[in-house]
């Protein structure tokens, strides 16, 4: 990728990856910790994934400025373009995923003093533990330039939203069945959605990493599996 | 609104750039050249190039030094006649005419295929006889009024008018080096060329006068089939449609400048336009 005639540029380039590289190993701790805070009710973690999203967003804020410096120093070109281009719309990707990973940590506070019931937590557990493959493969796929596997995260997303579905149908039913499982349940229910939003910045990432390789943009169909915007779950009492 | 407005004449710019590199590519080429091959002396300088350029359109010849894009443009209006030990094979048509035919006047191809240099080479004399000059010796103006509008016209087209309509009798060299640039390019252009072929033409300039050839190079290509050679990567993005790579005298590849800049077919292509090897 690299081997410029001009070394400081490919120094330059050194950076970019390492800061990006460094967003993504953020923003998968930041989810694993706000999904750890929320399953063991964990305040003091919460507090400490809510205060992470500092961080990413300040590489974020480096990342850009390094971006578009090189942009006017450089004039870069064909793959160095495309490069530093994706490299801008990943890191903004990251920083979502870093935003969302926040939120659920902020309810992990807010229902920190309630008990979970555990089937729910199951679901989202899964949920949590796909997103986390998803983001922890697009980032290889990223360092390793692999066009392959950034499609096959691509394609993995279907299985995220289809789960997302049934979780959100649980939730539903729970809330049904007594009231007073609507506030938990309607915090769990953003903050599987907050998963699922995850994923859609997996397979963006994924997207930009076969427009980096390959020089066209992905042109296929998105998997969508995801059905809750239409989704209604029928009155038991009726 | 207005902000609309000017966005909806970019990309309304941008759609007509995009027909004109697909049509240029469909249109019959202005300049073909088939198994084109230069030797100076035992050196074999360029090596069976194959390129269709296409009428009203820019085409941009990058390379690093030496790669034989200079010697082939000077093979489009004979220049490489004048050196001894040059020797040209195989075939170069502009509208299907052979213009290495033995037959073929080469005063009169250099009247149909204008040159525009690196350095400004204005004529020692009055800015007037700059661009009066070709059509005299070429017999084109039968009256002064004629030469007049002829110069005028040229000077026009060029951009230059307004800066020197009032010392059309100074010298031609007492100019900035990008008006001198500009009065090349009225002085190419008052012969009614076809093809105009430029030579690094903005590598003496500063910026200003740079982007005022660049502007001006874009309002010409509608009516003339222009090949320009540019060690400027970027000069080459902003004003062709069609780009050649050259290496080592052979032509890498060619294509639409979009293509070439942003996806390039050959990997030398790519490892010179981003910097990896000179």
């Amino acid at each position: 990728m690299h081997n410029h005639i001009v070394k400081s540029y490919d120094m330059e380039f050194a950076e970019l990856d390492r800061l990006t590289a460094q967003m993504g190993g953020l923003a998968e701790k930041q989810l694993a910790d706000a999904f750890a805070a929320l399953d063991r009710r964990d305040s003091k973690l919460a507090k400490a994934a809510v205060a992470s999203d500092k961080a990413i967003d300040n590489l974020e804020q480096q990342v850009q400025e390094r971006a578009i410096a090189m942009i006017a120093k450089r004039q870069p070109l064909a793959n160095d373009l495309r490069h530093i281009m994706t490299v801008l719309k990943i890191a903004s990707d990251l920083e979502r995923v870093g935003d969302l990973a926040k939120n659920i940590a902020k309810r992990a506070l807010a229902v920190a003093d309630e008990t979970h019931p555990k089937p729910l937590m199951s679901g989202l557990r899964h949920m949590t533990e796909l997103a986390m493959k998803q983001l922890k493969d697009v980032l290889d796929a990223l360092s390793t330039l692999d066009a392959a596997k950034a499609r096959e995260v691509w394609h993995s997303d279907a299985g995220l939203d289809a789960l997302y579905n049934s979780v959100f149908r649980e939730l539903l039913t729970y809330m049904m069945e007594d009231p007073r499982n609507i506030g938990l349940c309607t915090h769990l229910l953003f903050g599987a959605k907050n998963i699922e939003r995850i994923g859609d910045h997996t397979t963006n990432i994924a997207e930009n990493i076969c427009y980096l390789v390959e020089g066209v943009a992905m042109n296929e169909e998105r998997p969508k599996n995801d059905e809750t915007s239409t989704m209604i779950v029928p009155n038991p009492s009726a | 609104m207005e902000a609309l407005a000017l966005d909806m004449t970019v990309s309304k710019r941008i759609e007509t750039e995009r027909t004109a590199a697909v049509t240029a590519a469909a249109k019959p080429a202005k300049v073909v050249a088939r198994d084109v091959n230069v030797y100076y002396g035992e050196k074999h300088a360029l090596k069976h190039v194959d390129v269709d350029i296409p009428d009203r359109g820019v085409m941009a010849f990058i390379g690093p030094s030496g790669c034989g894009k200079s010697t082939f443009l000077r093979c489009i209006n004979r220049m490489n006649d004048t050196i001894p030990t040059c020797r040209v094979t195989g075939r170069i048509t502009i509208d299907n005419r052979d213009i290495y035919d033995p037959e073929l006047d080469v005063v009169q191809l250099r009247a149909r295929v204008g040159m525009v240099f690196q350095k400004p080479n204005p004529f020692p004399k009055s800015i007037y006889d700059n661009v009066a000059y070709g059509p005299r010796i070429h017999g084109l103006a039968p009256t002064k009024a004629d030469l007049d509008q002829i110069v005028t016209a040229s000077l026009e087209k060029a951009g230059l008018w307004g800066e020197v309509k009032d010392r059309l009798l100074e010298s031609g060299t007492g100019l900035s080096g990008g008006q001198q640039q500009r009065l090349c390019i009225a002085r190419a252009i008052a012969v009614d060329p076809e093809v105009i072929l430029m030579d690094e033409p903005c590598s003496a300039l500063d910026p200003i006068a740079t982007a005022k050839i660049e502007t001006l190079i874009d309002e010409l290509r509608t009516n003339y089939c222009i090949i320009i050679v540019t060690h400027s990567m970027q000069q080459a993005a902003r004003v062709s449609q069609r780009t050649a790579f050259f290496h080592l005298g052979t032509l890498v590849e060619d294509g639409p400048t979009q293509q070439i800049f942003s996806m390039p077919r050959d990997q030398r292509t790519q490892d010179y336009i981003t910097g990896r090897f000179g």
